[in-house]
């Protein structure tokens, strides 16, 4: 199969059942619902040692908003519930609890709860305060600023994490270029998130290493400077690989997005030196999503 | 729609609390439910001209402030009452919704736990309070009047929300526990006594303060808009949009008491 000159590879993604959350951050203006989203969402790139995988999911205008003011939303995605609760809680009391003006609210309505602002409300002391407002509780917590509003809880839900693509292009600016028009292609779909800065990975990994303390190493097989010492999956004029992870709430969004961010990617075509779109996988038998490239694309 | 028409005013109170099961009764046996009037028991077809088959959904026609305890203890009742209700309107009420077209008298809505009660005219003293003795007042559910209220309003409330378009009385908030009490109107002497927990909302600056109430001074909050929004069903001028603010100045307090509650009074220009 090929668009506009760009090989597709008949290959697929494996990626993995994970838990879910959503989550709403608002404040006086975008800028600072930014600033209190960008810290609650950092180093969330891979669970492999950041507890949980998170990203903004978009930007809400006042009308989508709970206390109708700028927002935006954030997802997370961990391994297992506990895992996600904990991380979600944690990061609300020091990045949002933290943030000026900011409050925070569910994103998702049904599940098993996580909590936002059950536990956060000892900070105030004795002086929070509850709020029952259409059936949620509300915890309006005293801070120097004013108040922090957040409601006791968000919910989780079963999602898809490990969703990927890769791009192989004949040099690394046009590798990048085409994972930021993807990227962007892709920040359209709902209930997604590419969790590695700016969306892309350079370092993609496999399983297992010669190093004993290490269970992922540098996937040699498709780095561009060992092509002529281990058995490459690079053709001589691929000089740059570069990827993009997926996380969605369900099976059909991270099809959803891998579309629009491969046909992105392809729009620039080979004449701006994107040569293959290939996938990750470990042969089909770790994950029980598998995304082939082909079919999505057909 | 079942259609209950009082036949003549009863010469003594009528507890009507047997009533509340009726959306689980036939018509004929709704008709010889024995309800207390004074030291008397009487049918209820002798009170009332039955109509109607739907007992899910029911009118009270010509009632007056004789009857007593009208959906007590309730659960997803739906009734209308066309008139007066008497006292202990919608008592301990679980779910559905109570109307009267009318006034209510003593402790409407007091102990309920869930729904809706709606009061066209004024309500009685102790409105949504706890019946004497006892420590828990409302614990749920709306109570909207559209008039004005009596004294107590809220006494000992431990949640749920109580809106009263016009005034209230004395002693509003008293021993509160939590929740929102809200009024449009003026309020009297002793407001919030004992507050303990939960926010009085005031749209005019009380004629006066308890000293045991510190000054927090002017802030905007930002629960105010969505604790609006809940409201937006009403049908009442709570759901107007230019009722709604959420510049306040707030008082905390009762310092006598557990000192956690709230008054919050709508800023001027807010």
């Amino acid at each position: 199969m090929e668009i506009n000159g760009v090989h597709i590879d008949e290959t697929f993604a494996e990626a993995f059942p994970m838990k879910g959350t959503r989550a709403l951050i608002t404040a006086q203006n975008l800028e600072w619902a930014y600033h209190s989203a960008r810290a609650m969402t950092g180093f969330a790139t891979s669970v492999i040692a950041c507890g949980c995988e998170a990203g903004i999911e978009r930007e809400l205008s006042p009308e989508e908003t709970p206390d109708g003011r700028p927002g935006v939303s954030v997802l997370f995605f961990a391994m297992g519930g506990k895992a996600l609760a904990k991380q979600v809680e944690t990061r609300a009391g020091q990045c949002v609890l933290t943030s000026p003006t900011s409050a925070l609210f569910a994103g998702i309505e049904e599940g098993k709860p996580v909590p936002l602002g059950k536990n956060l409300r000892f900070f105030g002391d004795g002086f929070q305060i509850s709020k029952k407002i259409g059936g949620k509780r509300y915890w309006r917590v005293p801070v120097m600023d004013g108040e922090f509003l957040t409601e006791e809880f968000t919910y989780q839900v079963g999602a898809v994490g490990g969703g990927n693509f890769l791009i192989l292009a004949e040099s690394q600016p046009q590798a990048l270029a085409a994972c930021e028009a993807a990227v962007a292609a892709m920040k359209q779909v709902p209930n997604v998130i590419m969790p590695f800065p700016g969306g892309v990975v350079r370092s993609g990994s496999k399983v297992g290493s010669k190093y004993k303390a290490l269970n992922a190493s540098t996937n040699d097989a498709f780095c561009p400077t060992l092509k002529g010492v281990t058995k490459s999956q690079l053709s001589p004029e691929i000089e740059s690989v570069m990827e993009i992870v997926i996380d969605g709430l369900t099976e059909e969004d991270i099809r959803r997005a891998m579309r629009a961010g491969i046909e992105a990617a392809c729009a620039l075509g080979a004449k701006n030196g994107i040569r293959r779109i290939s996938a990750g996988n470990y042969g089909g038998k770790l994950g029980p999503f598998h995304f082939h490239l082909r079919e999505i694309m057909a | 729609m079942l259609t209950l028409t009082l036949k003549a005013e009863p010469k003594q109170r009528v507890d009507l609390s047997p009533l509340s099961g009726a959306p689980h009764l036939t018509v004929a046996e709704i008709a010889a439910l024995k309800v207390w009037s004074g030291k008397k028991t009487l049918r209820m077809d002798e009170l009332f001209q039955i109509e109607g088959e739907d007992t899910s959904r029911w009118v009270i026609r010509n009632a007056n402030a004789k009857l007593d305890c009208i959906g007590k203890d309730g659960e997803d009742l739906d009734i209308t009452v066309e008139g007066d209700a008497g006292a202990y309107l919608g008592m301990g009420l679980r779910s559905g919704r109570i109307r009267v077209t009318g006034n209510a008298d003593l402790f409407a809505g007091c102990e309920m736990r869930g729904g809706l009660i709606q009061i066209d005219g004024n309500a009685g003293d102790f409105l949504g309070a706890a019946l004497p003795g006892n420590k828990r007042g409302m614990r749920g559910g709306i109570v909207l009047v559209k008039g004005n209220a009596g004294d107590r309003l809220g006494d000992e409330m431990r949640r749920g929300i109580i809106l009263v378009e016009g005034d209230a009385g004395d002693y509003c908030a008293s021993r509160m526990i939590a929740g929102t009490v809200a009024v449009m109107g003026s309020t009297g002497r002793y407001l919030g006594y004992g507050l303990k927990r939960g926010t009085v909302l005031l749209w005019q600056q009380p004629a006066e303060m308890l000293p045991t109430f510190g000054d927090c001074g002017a802030h905007t909050l930002a629960y105010l808009p969505l604790w609006f929004a809940s409201l937006s069903d009403l049908d009442s001028r709570f759901a107007a949009s230019e009722s709604v603010f959420k510049r306040v100045r707030r008082y905390g307090g009762d310092l006598a008491a557990v000192g956690r509650g709230e008054i919050l009074i709508r800023s001027a220009g807010a």
